[in-house]
């Protein structure tokens, strides 16, 4: 069964990929479709077999690098952990393949674009089954492939080719980290394979390591380094600047990989690893404080983005830093709880944002949307539910994941638990601000689109449909049905032996004796949020433009996200360009090929033409350099004779 | 079957198709006939010899580091012998060498016009030079094989070549006859010292220890002129702009493995000591290959410049891998050696195809070229992703078993070659874009079209073999373990004496 959920996207994405011409876009959407629906089922199933069942595999496949001792095979690993990204990658992966037919219905490059996805959510299996580093590397490279070809689909678009190879190279300076962190696990544990890795942890706890000439704690850099990968892939500050490029992908693209399952992989990867960063504190405060920063700084972004798609994105990012400051404080379940409730309701908002790009023929600009709730009414319900389960509402998703997040944080009672717990709760606050000022702006107050794209405005098909109610049904329901076991009493039960938490005290137990008023501020946090939204939108639209103006830098600040591009330009890009002409220009051309060949051909020529011009070809010149040659030998006969 | 001279066999081999071309040409008048038999004699020549190099390695013992296969003749003088045998790590570059050939005579089978029967002479005396370099177990034999080799090369570049052929053909020579020129005196000296220059005896004469620093430094020379390591790579950029298509190939696909397998053969086994005082040089040189070829790779205009300097970044991998004498190292570095001779083989082919039809290799003059040729596109997707070394192709294995290998012996220069890495896929995407993505606006490009069948037989092995390793990497690297261990046993044991030597010599000292 298992390789059925693994290997049937890699067999729908060859079908559709090569087979595309012949079976035609209907017979690609169909195999796509077909396989990653079936694989979504078979996922539910394992779920309910491994996570409340408890029946833990490992399937070995065959070798992949034998080399002395470095070892590596292919293998999936099914435990607690992957049965829930499973879940996750699956479903949400099956709704957006069905969501694609309708919202892609009129791209020429339809077996293309479904066999990207399919081979997406391949690399997505490998990478949340895998059994050891190097195959999850590979899954994460995999993914970070897939991301590439996806944001670039539209290839005529420069700036979608620009944003493609951002995703891919920033995601390469977290990889180098990785890559290097991987490295570092050999040479320590000898073996890369999780269990050797995981079943050494504790011994090595306390040793040091000498990376680049520097004493470190062993398992700090270790852990360090695998963090700086999962900060690449998990957009955070300061290798975030690709995801909010990545928006220029078609909007499916969106919602499953750069908000529902690739940019978790990050997260996934720390619980994973639980084992190994349980033994570092260090390493553990720094992935607090990353990513309570930028659960704070992402969301000041998305403040006043005007984009509906970079609203969204800031949003994933600065939820992202919500679920690794939950790792960061030894709240792997709640962390992994809110990837789960997050995958949900962000797909559906990015989905519902689609849905609504589709009405409006493409348009992405807030400024030019407004009153579609009449019109759209499905998608606008739908994404109400979306909005209030990001926003933290009782009863829906998010409040449970994200309540238990905060209070986690609060209870760890350390200073980068409280950081991230005062972050976290004004990121909150702006979370609903945002979110709701994005409801407001699109689906209330006046049309301000040219009048002709408003009047076209309309429902979408039920192929779009669908999926928003069912996501939306996860995003109401996700939270109360499976908090119980994801965090509750239940959760040492549920998740087994797959995440691993020390501390004489349980901090999800711990979490729910915080204070009261730590319980109550996120919810209050909240409620002002959507108040506010909805009095600057709703009843005072004129509040926006004139805190705008009244702060003009500050405004000019978060539009520009910090100036980190600008930065960055400068700093990376720029110089390594300038860099490479000068070794170019200067070093191969003017030293080495100027002092080397050419310089020595130059001299060999030089010395050429003076021999050259001793040739007159006149007589008396040569008859005189012999008279001449004559008189230097015998002077020299007669001293040497004489003198000597 | 094992009694055959195989090994003899595929080094001649070639060589029967030059006379069937000559013979060939001799009977008939008519050029168009003559070329017609000339190409269809060394593409049958060079697979009949593909085939006896597979048939090699399927009676390949993985089991044992000693040579197979040998051949021995009494030749030149007393310890001058003709002696073939390979054994784990020059076998497979055999293998390669045979798969290549037939790529490149079918990659000139259009493209060459003129003198059509000369240039496949030239192609399959190169294919004997290049596998006798692999075979030859004798190092006056390796020497001529090494040195002969060039010959071809000098005339496939300096007759069927661009403009500035002989420019480049020019600098190519003095490069490489700077690195021969030492090479031979190194020669020379140890069958002077040694009395024979049988490979395997000259392995098991240890040399004083400030001999083999020189010896070193003049096979070094040799050697890292092949590579090519900074600062002597300056040849290799222009010898692949101005070679025809075939020429890059068979240049970045085997030609450069020779200065790796030098080290692999020579330097190390028979020069420990100083193998092992050099390593900080090795490792200098070719962390500033990577990073300063990887900067210059970024800015080139030139498509086929742009791989070449990539080759060079590429091939730093090589000598840091080999040069951290850690198993996952030498055998990382051989296989990105083997993965490279697939991959940049078949980039310089991916260049070939649009500049067949468009006689241009400049970036600039391209764009949006998915629009007409997706086919084209994938192949070019796949050895782009190769090359930048993503998981699941070939580059990968080689490029992250020498950074494992090299991490143990200095984070470092791990480190720093690891940023080859984001360089690598700056240069390589953003190249693929430039060529392949966005709107096609130039008006010569309207009319292009996609892979021949022909071209589809030349990609379709490469992309099968570059997965492969890629994925299933066993094969290769199994016939490599012994002979590997056995290389390192004796180079640990080579420098346990010497240290055990100089101890007992100070102990003496004290005394």
């Amino acid at each position: 069964m298992y390789y059925l959920i693994v290997f049937l996207p890699l067999l729908a994405s060859i079908i559709a990929g090569f087979g595309g011409r012949v079976i035609g876009d209907r017979g690609a959407q169909w195999a796509t479709c077909g396989a990653v629906g079936l694989g979504a089922l078979l996922s539910l199933y394992a779920f309910f077999d491994v996570a409340i069942q408890g029946n833990v595999t490992k399937l070995e496949l065959f070798t992949w690098i034998d080399s002395g001792s470095f070892e590596v095979d292919w293998a999936i690993r099914i435990d607690q952990l992957t049965a829930v990204m499973l879940v996750v990658v699956n479903v949400v992966s099956a709704l957006v393949h069905i969501y694609s037919v309708g919202y892609m219905s009129h791209d020429p490059h339809i077996p293309r674009f479904m066999s990207y996805l399919s081979l997406f959510t391949f690399a997505m299996l490998m990478l949340i089954t895998a059994d050891n580093f190097l195959q999850l590397f590979m899954g994460w490279e995999g993914v970070g492939l897939a991301s590439y070809l996806l944001i670039g689909f539209w290839y005529e678009k420069p700036t979608a080719n620009a944003a493609a190879i951002k995703a891919f190279l920033v995601n390469r300076v977290g990889d180098f980290g990785f890559a290097l962190g991987i490295m570092a696990v050999f040479m320590v544990f000898g073996s890369v394979d999780f269990d050797t890795v995981f079943a050494a942890s504790p011994e090595m706890q306390g040793k040091t390591f000498e990376f680049l000439s520097i004493d470190f704690d062993l398992m700090t850099i270790i852990c360090v380094l695998l963090f700086i990968g999962a900060m690449g892939k998990s957009a955070q500050v300061p290798l975030h600047t690709w995801l909010p490029d990545a928006m220029e992908g078609p909007t499916p693209v969106s919602a499953l990989i750069h908000a529902a399952t690739m940019v978790t992989a990050g997260v996934f990867m720390v619980a994973r690893c639980s084992p190994m960063f349980e033994f570092s504190s260090t390493a553990l405060v720094i992935v607090t404080v990353v990513g309570a920063f930028t659960a704070f700084f992402a969301a000041t972004i998305g403040l006043v983005q005007n984009d509906i798609k970079r609203v969204v994105a800031y949003s994933t990012c600065s939820q992202l830093g919500y679920m690794f400051f939950a790792c960061g404080v030894g709240a792997y379940p709640a962390a992994i709880f809110h990837l789960f409730t997050h995958a949900f309701f962000k797909a559906l908002l990015f989905l519902g944002s689609g849905s609504v790009i589709h009405a409006l023929q493409d348009e992405q600009d807030l400024r030019k949307m407004g009153g579609l709730r009449k019109v759209m009414p499905w998608t606008y319900w739908t994404m109400w539910a979306g909005t209030l389960a990001l926003a933290g509402i009782p009863l829906f998703a998010g409040f449970y994941s994200k309540d238990m997040i905060l209070e986690s944080a609060f209870a760890r009672a350390t200073g980068a638990g409280e950081f991230a717990y005062w972050m976290g709760l004004i990121g909150a606050l702006m979370t609903a601000f945002y979110s709701c000022r994005l409801m407001f702006m699109t689906f209330h107050g006046e049309p301000r689109g040219p009048k002709e794209v408003m009047d076209h405005a309309h429902e979408s098909p039920p192929v779009i449909l669908i999926p928003l109610v069912i996501l939306a049904i996860g995003a109401v329901g996700a939270g109360f049905v499976f908090s119980g076991y994801f965090v509750g009493d239940g959760h040492a039960a549920f998740w087994g032996t797959s995440i691993l938490m020390l501390g004489e005290d349980n901090i999800l137990e711990a979490a729910h004796h915080v204070p009261f008023w730590v319980k109550a501020l996120p919810l209050v946090a909240a409620v002002s949020g959507i108040a506010i939204a909805a009095l600057c939108y709703l009843w005072k639209t004129g509040i926006p433009g004139r805190v705008a103006t009244f702060n003009r830098d500050a405004h000019q600040f978060l539009l520009n996200k910090w100036y980190f591009d600008e930065l960055f330009d400068l700093l990376l890009v720029r110089s390594s360009k300038w860099l490479g002409y000068q070794l170019w220009k200067i070093g191969d051309r003017q030293i080495i090929d100027g002092f080397g060949p050419d310089g020595v051909s130059a001299t060999v020529i030089r010395i050429a033409r003076r021999a050259a011009a001793l040739q007159t070809g006149f007589v008396y010149h040569y008859a005189f350099a012999m008279l001449l040659g004559v008189a230097i030998f015998t002077t020299w006969y007669f001293l040497t004779a004489w003198g000597g | 079957m094992t009694d055959w001279p195989l090994l003899s066999l595929v080094v001649f081999l070639p060589l029967a198709g030059v006379a069937f071309i000559l013979v060939g040409g001799l009977t008939t008048k008519d050029e168009e006939i003559a070329a017609r038999n000339a190409r269809n004699g060394a593409l049958w020549a060079s697979a009949a010899t593909f085939l006896v190099s597979l048939l090699i390695w399927a009676s390949f013992d993985n089991s044992t580091a000693a040579f197979q296969f040998e051949e021995r003749h009494e030749w030149l003088a007393p310890g001058i012998a003709y002696r073939l045998g390979v054994d784990g790590i020059s076998m497979l570059f055999i293998v390669l060498t045979g798969l290549l050939t037939p790529i490149c005579i079918l990659a000139s089978w259009e493209t060459i016009k003129t003198r059509v029967p000369e240039y496949m002479i030239a192609f399959l005396v190169l294919e004997t030079m290049m596998m006798g370099v692999f075979c030859a177990l004798d190092f006056v034999l390796f020497y001529l094989f090494f040195e002969g080799g060039l010959i071809p090369m000098f005339l496939i570049i300096g007759i069927w070549g661009g403009p500035r052929r002989i420019y480049s053909t020019f600098k190519f020579f003095l490069y490489t006859l700077l690195g021969s020129v030492l090479l031979l005196l190194a020669l020379a000296y140890m069958y002077v010292t040694v009395g024979t220059t049988d490979i395997p005896s000259l392995m098991e004469h240890q040399f004083a220890a400030e001999v083999q620093t020189w010896l070193w430094l003049a096979l070094f020379a040799s050697f890292a002129v092949k590579v090519p390591m900074w600062p002597v790579h300056t040849w290799l950029p222009d010898a692949h702009v101005e070679a025809p298509t075939a020429g890059s190939v068979v240049l970045a696909g085997v030609l450069l493995k020779m200065g790796g397998y030098g080290l692999l053969r020579f330097s190390i086994p028979m020069l420990p000591l100083a193998s092992e005082y050099f390593i900080p040089l090795v490792f200098a040189l070719s962390v500033v290959a990577v990073i300063y070829t990887s900067l210059v790779a970024l800015m080139q205009e030139d498509m086929k410049k742009l791989i070449a300097y990539s080759s060079v970044a590429h091939m730093g991998f090589v000598t840091v891998g080999i040069f951290s004498f850690t198993t996952q190292g030498v055998e990382g570095g051989i296989v990105q050696m083997l993965s490279h001779g697939i991959v940049s083989a078949a980039l310089f082919l991916c260049v070939g195809v649009v500049y067949d039809r468009m006689h241009s290799r400049m970036i600039a003059d391209y764009g949006g070229l998915v629009n007409r040729m997706p086919k084209y596109a994938f192949v070019f997707a796949v050895f782009m992703l190769a090359s930048v070394g993503l998981p699941g192709t070939s580059g990968f294995v080689g490029e992250f078993l020498v950074l494992v290998g090299v991490f143990q012996a200095s984070t470092w220069v791990a480190a720093l070659v690891s940023t080859g890495m984001i360089l690598g896929a700056a240069y390589m995407l953003w190249l693929y874009r430039r060529v392949i993505f966005g709107k096609l606006e130039k008006e010569n490009l309207k009319a292009i079209l996609d892979l021949s069948p022909r071209e589809v037989l030349i990609f379709a092995p490469l992309v099968v073999v570059a997965l492969f390793m890629g994925i299933y990497p066993t094969p290769f690297l199994d016939v490599m373990h012994v002979s590997v261990e056995n290389l390192l046993q004796q180079y640990q044991g080579a420098l346990q004496a010497a240290e055990a030597a100089s101890q007992a010599a100070t102990q003496l000292a004290a005394k």
